[in-house]
């Protein structure tokens, strides 16, 4: 392998981790405030692509205003499955919100189906961003360089918010006690759908490029992206947004490089991610970054 | 102020309140003492609305709280130091502060008060940087305290304010309780060590078995023959 090859996959492999992270957030930040593996967080991924096809195919908005207003309305759309699909559960024992996250999961499936068809549908890409640029005889997609750029912009966002505001530090106050954090007069409905917004509008981001890179969707384009990305946010320490960006990365750059050194294996780059999964399973269950698993009482 | 009226709660069943009534005036330091499982700490929560009333009302000034939600008790000037400290362990100290200034809105007014309450424990000042889950079990309680009190409330409740704190720190606490109150604070107490609260409370209640058995001003409840026996440890 030419080491113009080698780059050329450590920036697949990059821009695909990015892609992973950014879904992996969503599931870590509603497990952390929540306990629940929001199974539907791959469905809403695959919402925020479709959207963002109607939007450019049958309106005359410009695309980048297109791709802000899918991610808006994709978080809005997981405000409200939290608000129809779990909220009324709050308090019931958590299997029974994980086997909600489940049926809405194929709900929005069967939908995606009913309302886009099930017929493949090519990703309208804008022409400015479906060049390739040559980078010291690398050819490299524009949009391997732009998924992973956006990505960080919006780490260094989310964690800012995270890290710094009132609203970030009742995210986390939540995590750990709903009771103290609602006697500090914190909005507990309000902050978890926000959680909810913000998990789905990265995950409608991560949609949009995603679209861009692989530019064909059908209704279940979320169900392996989901999985993968559930894994990554375990391998990394399910409520842990570094460790989420983390396993992203390692999932991402591990099935790119597979493939690129092990081409017989190809057929088993979506084993990969579960073959981690039991690994990181059995040596250290609480994840890479992962805190000690506490009841949550 | 407060006026608290036939307040029943039960746990899945088994009755915890059996029709409690209290009176919290303005300006006064009032006291719930009982023994454990009595249903203090029950009384406490149901007025913040953390546990579901079955029935009864809470009043303050005028205004019905019985059914609002716990956020919006806290705006109406009624704040609650949890039994069993609470904080958030996640968290650094200043940020648990912060976070007890959730419904303030004023930077400046967040600061001065953090200011005050750091001169109270000046501890927490030198720790402020802290998680607080790293804090000494007296330290956490010392945080716990003075998180409620940044947003001023009229009301401030404290469920056993003092619990595992060295000899030394629960007179600093019981001080910092007088001092507040001094400010013009309304408190609502609740403490193990009955004669300490019954001594610097203006009016006391003895709950038994969820019901009011005995109420009355401080010194008369320290008097009380039956109190002395039940909750001072005396014999007559
Ligand atoms: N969440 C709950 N579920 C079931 N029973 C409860 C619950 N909380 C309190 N109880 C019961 O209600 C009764 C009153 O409890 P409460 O906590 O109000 O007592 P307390 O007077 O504060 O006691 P202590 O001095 O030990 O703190 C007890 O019998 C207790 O076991
Ligand atoms: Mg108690």
């Amino acid at each position: 392998m030419s080491i113009q090859e080698f780059l050329q996959h450590v920036a697949n492999g990059t821009s695909l981790g990015s892609l992973y992270a950014l879904i992996a957030i969503g599931y870590t930040l509603v497990y952390g405030i929540l306990r629940l593996i929001n199974f539907a967080h791959g469905d809403i991924f695959m919402l925020g692509a479709y959207i963002t096809y109607y939007g450019i195919i049958y309106t005359p908005i410009p695309w980048w205003l297109v791709f802000i207003l899918a991610c808006v309305l994709t978080g809005l759309v997981g405000l409200t499955l939290e608000k129809l699909a779990y909220k009324p559960l709050r308090g019931q024992p958590r299997i029974t919100i994980l086997i909600s996250a489940i049926g809405a999961s194929f709900l929005l499936q069967n939908l995606g189906v009913l309302l886009f068809s099930g017929r493949p549908k090519a990703f309208p890409t804008p022409a400015i961003l479906s060049r390739t640029l040559i980078i010291g005889g690398v050819s490299v997609s524009l949009i391997s360089i732009i998924i992973p750029i956006v990505t960080i912009i919006i780490l260094a966002i989310l964690s800012f918010i995270i890290q710094k505001t009132k609203t970030g530090m009742a995210m986390r106050a939540l995590s750990k006690d709903y009771e103290a954090a609602s006697l500090m007069g914190i909005d507990i409905n309000g902050v978890i759908s926000f959680t909810f917004f913000i998990g789905s509008f990265l995950a409608a981001v991560g949609g949009i490029m995603w679209g861009i890179k692989y530019p064909q969707l059908i209704p279940l384009m979320g169900v392996m992206p989901g999985l993968k990305c559930f894994i990554a946010a375990v391998i990394g320490g399910i409520g842990n947004i570094t460790g989420a960006v983390i396993g992203g990365f390692i999932l991402g750059l591990g099935e790119i490089m597979l493939i690129a050194f092990l081409p017989s294996l190809t057929g088993y780059r979506d084993a990969f991610a579960f073959i981690l999964l039991i690994l990181i399973l059995l040596i250290k269950p609480t994840g890479l970054m992962g805190e000690k698993i506490a009841e949550k009482v | 102020m407060l006026t608290i009226n036939d307040l029943h709660v039960s746990y899945g069943g088994i009755k915890a309140l059996r029709g409690i009534n209290l009176k919290i005036e303005e300006n006064k330091i009032v006291t719930l003492i009982g023994a454990n499982g009595a249903g203090k700490s029950s009384t406490l929560r149901a007025i913040m609305n953390l546990v579901k009333k079955q029935s009864g009302t809470v009043e303050y000034n005028g205004t019905d709280l019985t059914n609002l939600k716990t956020m919006d008790i806290v705006k109406k000037g009624i704040a609650l130091s949890p039994e069993g400290r609470r904080v958030f362990p996640n968290l650094t100290v200043e940020e648990n502060l912060i976070l007890g200034a959730y419904t303030i809105n004023d930077k400046e007014d967040i600061k001065r008060t953090m200011g005050e309450i750091y001169n109270l424990f000046p501890r927490l000042k030198e720790r402020s940087w802290q998680k607080a889950g790293t804090l000494s079990g007296g330290e956490q309680q010392m945080l716990a305290v003075g998180r409620a009190m940044m947003v001023h409330p009229k009301i401030l409740m404290l469920d056993e304010p003092s619990l595992g704190l060295a000899p030394l720190l629960v007179k600093d606490i019981f001080d910092i309780i007088k001092e507040i109150h001094r400010q013009g604070n309304t408190i609502l107490l609740i403490e193990q060590n009955a004669k300490k609260a019954l001594e610097i409370a203006d009016y006391g209640y003895v709950i038994e078995t969820g019901s009011i058995v005995l109420e009355g001003e401080g010194k008369s409840l320290l008097n009380n023959d039956k109190v002395r026996e039940a909750y001072l440890g005396e014999s007559r």
